[in-house]
Formats: C-alpha cells, sequence, structure tokens
C-alpha cells in the first residue's frame, strides 16, 4: 500500500516534470523574444541612422584656377585690411567658372554656373589671402567647396542605383560631369561639419556650435546639480529626522523626476527669464533648467548609495569617536560615490537628449556663432537636429542623421565612463 | 449568571492544568517574579557605574531596572539568552545607541563619577574613551595602517608621522597581529582573515587607548583558533583595560571573565564571580540557563 503511493507520486512528478520543463523553457524563450525584439528595433534604427548620414561625414570639393588680380578683387591697396575683408572674391570665383566653362552664356545659365561652388567659397579665399598676402595677383589651383545640391548630386552618382539629380538638371550635370572627367572634383572628409556653426548654407553648416553649446549647458548642470543632489541626499539620509515633513519632501522629490521636462522649461521662462530678467538662449539659463530636471534623478541615486553603505562601517567609525561629520566625509562618502557619480552620469546623460525645455528657453534659434562661454547665446545638439530635421534641403537629411551619430557617440562615451568610474572606484569590504 | 461563572471557572481551571502541565515538561521558572539582582552587582573600585538602567525602543522596554558596576581592569561577561537585552545595555555604555532614534535611556550611568548621557556631555570624547568592538569583524575598506592610525587621526593624538607610526605598531602588537602583518601594512585590511580583521579592530580600537573595551559577541563570526587568539588576548588586554564583553558562549565567559553577568528578557538575574556562576549558580534561571534547559 504504503510502496504504490510512492510509486504514483513519483510517477505524478515525473509525469509533471515534463511539462515544468517545457513551461520553463517558453519562460525562457519570451524573454530572449524580447531581448531579440529590443536588438532588433536597435539595429534597424542604426542601419537608417547611419545608412543616411554616413555621406554627410564627406564633402565635394571642386578643383578651380582662380585668378586673384587685384582688379576683379578690387583691392587697390593691398596692406588695407580693411580692403581685404572687404574684397570681392565671389567675383574672381566668378571669372573663374566663367574661364573654366566659356560657352556659357546668357545671365540665367551663367547663375546656374556659379551655384556649381558654394557661395561661401568667398570666405575660404579671404582667408587664404589673409594668411598669404603674396598670393595676390597671382593665378592660384584651389579646391572649394561645391554647393550642396551638386554635392548630394556628385555622392549619389558615385554611389550605384538611382541617381539623386534634385535641383541640379541636364545642363549642370554635364558641367559636373567634365569636372569628373578631368578630375576636377574630389570627396574630402567633411571638417567643415566639425568646425563650423549653424548655417542656412548645408555645405557650410556644422555642428561646432552645438556641441559647445551642449558642453557648456552640461558643465553648468554638473556644478550645479551634483553638489546641490548630493547634499540633499546627505542630509535626507543622515540627518533629517523620520517625520510627516521629510516624508512629504521625499514623495515630492520621488514626484519631480515624473514631471514633464517641457513644464521645466516653463519654469525655467517664468522665473529665470521673467522674474530674473536672464538673456534667452544662454547655456547659463539651459543649464539651470537641466539642474532642475536632472536633480530629482541624483538625489534619489545618491540616497540609495547613501543607503547601500553598511551599517557596520558606520558603527565603526561612531565607535572609535568619529564624529557624524567625519563618519559621513571619510566614509560613507567615498563608498557611496561610485553609485552617485553613476547616477550624476546618467542624469547628464539624460540633459544632454534633452529639447523640448530648451525650445522654451530660447536655445531654439538660429546662432552662427560658436559660443565661447556660458553667457553667449547657443544652442545644444538635441536642438540642432531638431532644426535640422526642419529644413527642406535634401543635404540637411544627411547632415541630420549624422548630428544623430555625434549625439549617439556622445550618449555612449558618457555611459561608458559610468560604468568605468564606477569599476574603477568600487572598494570591496 | 450561575452557568456563566460555572463556565469561567471550568476554562480557569482548564488553563491552570495546562500550565502546570507545560511548567511539568520545560520546567522553566518565571521570570515575572524576579526582584532585583542576586549575587554581587556592585564592587569597591567601579570603573563604570550603573543604576537603575531602563531602556526602551519606542514603547516596548527592553532592559529593567538594571543595576550593575564593572571593576577597574576587570573583565565582565555578559551571558544570556537571545534578546535578553545584554547587547542593548553593552550599548549604552558608550552610547552607540543614540544612533537608533527610538531608543530612550533611562538611569544613572556613569563613568568614573561623571554621568554619560548628561546632555552637555559630548560624545565623541566619551567613545574616545570607551572604544567598541562589534560581532562582525568591520574593518575599514582602507590600508591596515590606515585603519589602525585613523583613531589617533581624528582625535588629533599626534602630528608626526614617527609618533603614528609607533602607535600603530603598539596598537597592532597588543592585539597581537604585528608580526602577521608587519609587512604588508599598507595592504587593505578587508583583505586580511576574519581573525586577523577582528584584531585589527580591536587594535584599532586599543589605538586611542580607551580607558574601557566594550566588546559585543567579539568571536561569534569565527572560527575556533581564532576565537581562542581573542580570547588570549582579551587576558592580556584586562592588565591595562576595563573589558565589559557580551558572549553567546557559556565557555567563553568561564574562560575569559572576572565576574559573570547573566541577563534574562531584560532583567539582570545574577552577577557573580564567574567561578561561582558556573560552579554554583544562586538564581535558578542561572542555573537553568548554563545547564542548557533554554537559551
Amino acid at each position: 500500500m504504503n510502496s504504490t503511493e510512492k510509486m504514483n507520486t513519483i510517477d505524478l512528478v515525473n509525469k509533471n516534470l515534463a511539462k515544468r520543463y517545457r513551461a520553463e523553457k517558453r519562460f525562457k524563450a519570451y524573454g530572449i523574444a524580447s531581448i531579440g525584439f529590443g536588438l532588433l528595433c536597435l539595429v534597424f534604427l542604426f542601419t537608417d541612422i547611419i545608412g543616411k548620414g554616413y555621406t554627410a561625414f564627406v564633402q565635394s570639393y571642386i578643383q578651380l584656377e582662380v585668378n586673384l588680380d587685384a582688379d576683379t578683387l578690387d583691392i587697390s591697396d593691398p596692406s588695407d585690411p580693411n580692403q581685404i575683408a572687404g574684397a570681392n572674391y565671389m567675383g574672381v570665383v566668378k571669372k573663374a567658372l566663367r574661364e573654366r566653362f566659356p560657352d556659357v552664356s546668357g545671365r540665367r545659365d551663367k547663375r546656374k554656373l556659379y551655384r556649381l561652388v558654394s557661395n561661401g567659397s568667398g570666405f575660404d579665399l579671404r582667408k587664404m589671402l589673409e594668411a598669404d598676402p603674396s598670393i595676390l595677383n597671382t593665378k592660384q589651383t584651389i579646391w572649394l567647396i561645391a554647393d550642396d545640391d551638386i554635392d548630394t548630386y556628385i555622392k549619389s552618382a558615385s554611389k550605384d542605383g538611382k541617381v539623386f539629380t534634385g535641383r541640379v538638371d541636364e545642363q549642370a550635370q554635364g558641367w559636373v560631369k567634365s569636372l569628373i572627367d578631368n578630375d576636377e572634383v574630389e570627396t574630402r572628409f567633411n571638417t567643415v561639419f566639425f568646425t563650423n556653426g549653424d548655417s542656412r548654407e548645408p555645405e557650410q553648416a556644422g555642428i561646432r556650435g552645438a556641441i559647445m553649446g551642449s558642453l557648456f549647458t552640461m558643465f553648468v548642470t554638473l556644478i550645479l546639480s551634483f553638489p546641490i543632489g548630493v547634499a540633499a541626499a546627505v542630509y535626507l539620509e543622515e540627518y533629517a529626522p523620520k517625520n510627516k515633513w521629510t516624508d512629504l519632501i521625499e514623495v515630492n522629490i520621488n514626484n519631480l523626476a515624473a514631471v514633464p521636462s517641457i513644464i521645466f522649461g516653463l519654469l525655467g521662462v517664468a522665473i529665470f527669464i521673467g522674474m530674473f530678467g536672464m538673456q534667452r538662449s544662454l547655456p547659463l539659463v539651459g543649464g539651470m533648467v537641466l539642474t532642475l530636471m536632472t536633480l530629482p534623478t541624483i538625489i534619489i541615486s545618491s540616497r540609495a548609495a547613501i543607503k547601500a553603505v553598511p551599517p557596520s562601517i558606520r558603527e565603526a567609525a561612531l565607535g572609535i569617536g568619529a564624529s557624524k561629520m567625519q563618519m559621513i566625509l571619510h566614509h560613507v562618502l567615498p563608498l557611496a560615490m561610485p553609485g552617485m557619480l553613476t547616477g550624476a552620469i546618467i542624469g547628464l546623460a539624460q540633459a544632454l537628449g534633452e529639447t523640448a525645455p530648451l525650445l522654451m528657453i530660447g536655445m531654439v534659434a538660429f546662432i552662427v556663432d560658436i559660443p565661447g562661454g556660458v553667457a553667449d547665446p547657443a544652442t545644444v545638439l538635441p536642438v540642432q537636429i531638431f532644426l535640422w530635421s526642419d529644413s527642406p534641403e535634401r543635404a540637411f537629411v544627411e547632415r541630420t542623421s549624422a548630428a544623430i551619430m555625434v549625439l549617439l557617440g556622445f550618449l555612449i562615451i558618457m555611459n561608458a565612463l559610468a560604468v568605468w568610474l564606477r569599476k574603477r572606484l568600487e572598494r570591496r569590504w | 449568571m450561575e452557568a456563566t461563572a460555572s463556565v469561567d471557572n471550568a476554562a480557569q481551571a482548564e488553563e491552570s492544568k495546562l500550565k502546570t502541565m507545560k511548567e511539568e515538561v520545560i520546567a522553566q521558572p518565571s521570570v515575572d517574579d524576579v526582584q532585583g539582582t542576586v549575587g554581587t552587582p556592585f564592587v569597591e573600585n567601579a570603573k563604570m557605574s550603573m543604576r537603575d538602567v531602563n531602556v526602551y525602543y519606542a514603547e516596548k522596554q527592553a532592559i529593567f531596572n538594571v543595576g550593575l558596576d564593572i571593576g577597574k581592569n576587570e573583565v565582565v561577561a555578559m551571558i544570556g539568552p537571545s534578546g535578553c537585552g545584554k547587547s542593548t545595555f553593552l550599548r549604552c555604555l558608550n552610547r552607540m545607541n543614540d544612533t537608533i532614534d527610538i531608543c530612550k535611556v533611562e538611569g544613572s550611568l556613569t563613568l568614573e563619577g561623571q554621568d554619560i548621557y548628561d546632555p552637555k556631555l559630548d560624545v565623541v570624547p566619551l567613545r574616545a574613551r570607551v572604544g567598541m568592538v562589534f560581532q562582525k569583524p568591520n574593518p575599514f575598506p582602507k590600508s591596515i595602517y590606515d585603519n589602525v592610525a585613523y583613531g589617533p587621526r581624528i582625535h588629533g593624538l599626534t602630528s608626526r608621522k614617527a609618533e603614528l607610526d609607533e602607535i600603530v605598531e603598539t596598537s597592532l602588537r597588543k592585539a597581537s597581529l604585528w608580526d602577521e602583518v608587519k609587512d604588508r601594512l599598507q595592504a587593505p585590511g578587508t583583505g586580511l582573515s576574519g581573525g586577523q580583521q577582528q584584531r585589527l579592530c580591536i587594535a584599532r580600537t586599543i589605538a586611542v587607548s580607551p580607558e574601557v573595551i566594550l566588546m559585543d559577541e567579539p568571536c561569534s563570526a569565527l572560527d575556533p583558533i581564532a576565537t581562542a587568539k581573542i580570547e588570549e588576548l582579551i587576558a592580556e588586554l584586562s592588565e591595562n583595560f576595563t573589558i565589559a564583553i557580551v558572549t553567546h558562549s557559556m565557555q567563553q565567559a568561564a574562560r575569559v571573565s572576572n565576574r559573570t553577568a547573566y541577563f534574562h528578557l531584560g532583567k539582570l538575574i545574577e552577577v557573580n564571580d564567574t567561578e561561582k556562576v558556573f560552579t554554583n549558580p544562586e538564581h535558578e534561571l542561572t542555573e537553568a540557563y548554563i545547564t542548557g534547559r533554554f537559551g
């Protein structure tokens, strides 16, 4: 009786066993499927962005024989810097183009011809002349930046598949072909993209201004939010009595973390700009608005890090007569530092990608100059992406994707830094 | 009316019958009618003396009217079943209970006649005079040297490197750890074995030259060999320091202490010379505990 009962139990267990293992396999498969889906989305996103954007890292240049004669440049006295600065550089470029394609006649065709090169080419010539005045009245072989439409056409022509002509008509295509056949077109690494500020002309537009703006904004955010966040966390964890007030504060910090970021932007407009009369578009104001947004993240992660310090370490310090401040400064904070830094970097990475609140405080303005400090008008990377994605020019599409790549690069670097710092500073006990 | 009364009576009779049965089985003497402490809780040359100490955690009372003296250069062991309040009492002696918000201490606790719960008294120098060694070895995640030097540094005992080196060396020697670590003073303290870590904690405590050392089950996380070393050390340290030790091991209490205090459910039942407690206890509760009938 007893043994048969036992047999039955075992049989029942065995019978269920297969079912249990199947359920377990399914359970695991759900997880794998979720991860796979996530990875697939990520791959799709990256291929899309990189596929659209990688061409922005190269730029077409057109070779021209430019005669820098003083007459066409309208320079009578080469020692006068005002004349050098105000000279008619586009005149010599146009003349060079006419000489390269002598059979082009008629106003309309000539205008089309002039649009082969960027109308910012004059600045490049000016820079050359300023650097080396002896080239005045000589013939120079110069590589000039191609216009964005021409650049897009050249790049798409060098790829397989459908050629994107856009606004480049057959006549202009013929000129480009003739230039290519004579090896007078070259694609080079697009340094302009990394050294220039924003521009209406895609071929002259760069992200340097946005990167500097982002750096200044992040700097302000970091130096404000980290000390304030850590101080608040230390007080709340170590000193604050546990009562209704601290409960209320805690609930509100958690609430603050969930407030939509555009609300912080409105708050910034109302307080920093409206009440304190600060200027719009400043990294200083942007940094302060993002500080409000980042603080809850830093406070919450710092509190968690402080809580994770084992009580035995606190007791050890107090037990040999350390004051509370000594206990915190010598033992709790060093042990909590990796966690707090991780929280701060993740908070900053979040702030780096933030757009909405910065739109509210005017960092969406079109700013060509590269900011030199926190009090210079600036824009930031995500806002620059937003601005370019809204532009009608075809060449801004690839630049938008390229800017997204740069932004993602910064985010990856910051997250890697967080991981590295945590590994580096982590101490075992 | 009558009917209910008879039912009540029957219930009462049943209850008392159950109670006697229970007592017969466990034969556990009741602590409710313990009045005061038997034996010799008070001594002539007291270093610390505690009178009528009551400790509360919020509403719950953990210690009831405890009075005890700790004599100069004496080792007093505190034993008793889990939750009897011996650790709580020990932690009152250098105000470590201050860190627990809900803990309230009443009564008179003095160190050489000075009230240690005087609101004007600063706990920082108090803890320099009354050091503590904890149950789990808790070295700082710093080097061995810095662990020992931490106390002298924060109290500003010396500003010269040579003097600090000397303090570190003598403390490690007193904790009989010097020979094992002298070649690797800059190695992390957390890399030592459990027993070495606990001796390091003892060295850290004696580096600030306290007058009293409180030990809260210092060997409970250690193996027998490490335990034997610590016990040896306690015997040596008692020449210079006054020691109060809480322990779960009765053998340990018997080996290291001069007097033994037996706590039970927050009351101090008996204090006597260690030999007397373990051979001829005065109180039936003590006897029940040391013979292993509960605990």
